[in-house]
């Protein structure tokens, strides 16, 4: 349940939401946080496994990071960046006020 | 003139060759074929008058005897692939009005070649979930049935459908967990997963970038080969692109699997598995070895741990690549009554539940005082993974699994159970966690004349090895069973 301390709390769900960006009706946090202790209790398995000396898997593939010149490699496509903005004047995305 | 939808890709590149038929008339087949097919759901946007365009062209340049390894073949293109000028939605609410201003590099390849493409196809919203249930677009049908509608898998859903439907030649599709293996399997077509990095992501909506590998879904196992040898190849923009020469995929289909030595993972096997899919599976056995193929029994302990691995992998991935869905750029915005409430209610309402789900669990995991007992042990766990099969490399040179505990079951049966959807994928997500090729071959209908896949995985950089075995699979398995035709 949503209460137990070891698990994730509603309190938690509404901090999680908070950090996802994501906005939450007050009355679902209790269900999510049902929902989210359901499936970590199903990944708990995990903490089975001896990894004592493992390296974490950081790439898929055994190559070395590419490099290359820094150099601009693209650009002057102002109307295509602009193209999908939901709002956008004179050649700038229109945002909403972030500064007081 | 016999029915052109019904070619495969290899004969209809060959008719096409000869002047046997068109680009026009085996696209305008097509194009009528999808028209009927609309129950199944499989299309999100259609682009016929620049399909009938693109034939023309086509057809131009077959004439003069030219034209590239796709020249005036009709196929579709998952929705996941970005392409210049025409809507890609991801499956997605919050991208419903995107259209790209540029091409992804996969499907650039693929037009350089001569593709006509059709449209864009359903999926999974972001390619998350199992069935195509969780598409802001409505499912897709599976064209295989039994009584009532079935999922077509997923998430590359539409692709799957549609080619099994014979709408389209071919498909494009991704695979993060099993997104091209499963719905291959649930739907009698033949679905390849290449080696991570041999198909460039640029311009591929990211769900988790770490996993996240395109491939084809198509008839046969040659087709595959051939869509793939168009899609694949080195790729500046994409740090994580391979920078090696692709094999001749074709060349290596048909090839003699005369004592390649095949491994058998003890662990594929799964409480409550139907016997068929065990029964299947030991068929497959005896079809390797009756063509040669030298049986290993090898152990890949880790192979439990790779769901719960994903689970945690995957969500942190996506939560950070989902980020950029602001509303502010490009994608829905929903006015709030400040920038964080924007933000919020934008997101909120453009992300359907299962990716909110997803985004949330993400952010949990990689969270202080949660990374280190979550995403960290997760990517330990990930190493245990790969290390298991380069001891099993050491056998043998490829394995034989089944593709999918199950059957193609009804629309809504799991889809409010995540960890029993999430089961559809145990068999194939080890491929993706590790970075593996691995192909679903259909091999047998079960009780209920549904389509059942076998899998083979091979080594990194491996794909040769891997069209050769599931070849040799196909040739045994001789499936030619199709769907009933009940959409029109």
């Amino acid at each position: 349940m949503s209460t137990d301390n070891t698990g994730v709390t509603a309190e938690t769900v509404k901090k999680i939401a908070r950090l996802s960006r994501l906005h939450v009706e007050p009355d679902r946090l209790a269900h999510l946080a049902d929902e989210m202790n359901g499936l970590l209790a199903w990944i708990e398995q995990l903490g089975e496994v001896d990894v004592q000396g493992v390296e974490p898997m950081t790439s898929a593939v055994e190559m070395d990071a590419p490099l290359r010149e820094d150099v601009i490699t693209d650009g002057n496509v102002r109307d295509k960046v602009l193209y999908n903005a939901p709002k956008s004047e004179a050649g700038y995305f229109v945002v909403p006020r972030s500064v007081e | 003139m016999s029915d052109l939808t019904k070619l495969s890709l290899e004969a209809a590149l060959d008719g096409l060759k000869t002047k046997e038929f068109s680009s026009v008339e085996i696209t305008k087949a097509h194009i009528d074929a999808c028209m009927d097919a609309a129950d199944l759901n499989a299309f999100i946007t259609t682009d016929f008058t620049n399909a009938m365009k693109s034939a023309e062209e086509s057809d131009v340049k077959l004439a003069k005897g030219e034209g590239g390894a796709l020249e005036g073949a009709p196929l579709g293109i998952k929705d996941l692939f970005c392409t210049e000028g025409v809507k890609t939605t991801a499956g997605s609410k919050i991208l419903g009005d995107f259209t790209p201003q540029y091409e992804s590099t996969v499907t650039a390849n693929m037009k350089a070649d001569g593709m006509v493409m059709l449209g864009k196809l359903n999926l999974d919203e972001f390619a998350m979930g199992s069935s195509n249930e969780t598409s802001y677009y409505n499912p897709v049908i599976n064209p295989w049935r039994k009584d009532e509608d079935l999922v077509p898998g997923g998430s590359s859903g539409g692709s799957a459908s549609a080619v099994a439907a014979n709408i389209c030649l071919g498909a494009t599709a991704t695979d993060t967990g099993g997104s091209i293996r499963q719905p291959a399997s649930f739907t009698g077509t033949t679905g390849i997963k290449p080696t991570y990095g041999r198909c460039s992501r640029w311009g591929v909506v990211a769900f988790a970038s770490s996993l996240d590998q395109a491939g084809p879904i198509t008839r046969t196992v040659k087709d595959a080969a051939i869509m793939l040898q168009s899609m694949a190849g080195y790729d500046a923009k994409d740090s994580t692109s391979i920078n090696k020469d692709l094999p001749d995929f074709k060349a290596a289909c048909g090839k003699s699997i005369k004592g390649m030595k095949i491994g058998i993972p003890k662990e594929y096997t799964m409480d409550g598995m139907p016997k068929e899919i065990e029964n299947l599976w030991q068929q497959g056995i005896k079809w390797l070895q009756s063509c040669g193929a030298e049986i290993v029994h090898v152990s890949l302990p880790h192979t439990k741990y790779a769901l719960p691995a994903y689970y945690i992998v995957a969500p942190a991935e996506c939560s950070s690549n989902l980020a950029r869905y602001d509303g502010m750029r490009y994608g829905d915005r929903v006015e709030g009554d400040n920038l964080y409430d924007t933000y919020e209610r934008t997101r909120a309402e453009g992300f359907g539940k299962e990716v909110r789900r997803r985004i949330m669990m993400g952010t949990y995991v990689l969270s202080a005082g949660y990374y280190d007992a979550y995403y960290l042990q997760a990517q330990k766990v990930r190493t245990k993974i790969a290390e298991d099969f380069k001891q099993a490399w050491e056998k043998c040179d490829a394995l034989l699994t089944p593709t999918c505990p199950s059957a193609a079951f009804p629309v809504g049966r799991k889809v409010n159970d995540p960890v029993t959807m999430y089961l559809n994928d145990i068999f194939t997500v080890t491929a993706n966690l590790a970075g593996l090729p691995a192909m679903s071959v259909p091999a047998a209908l079960d009780n209920n004349g549904l389509p059942l896949g076998l899998q083979i995985i091979g080594r990194a950089l491996d794909e040769e090895t891997v069209f050769a075995a599931s070849s040799a699979l196909e040739a045994c398995a001789g499936f030619t069973a199709k769907p009933e035709k009940w959409w029109v």
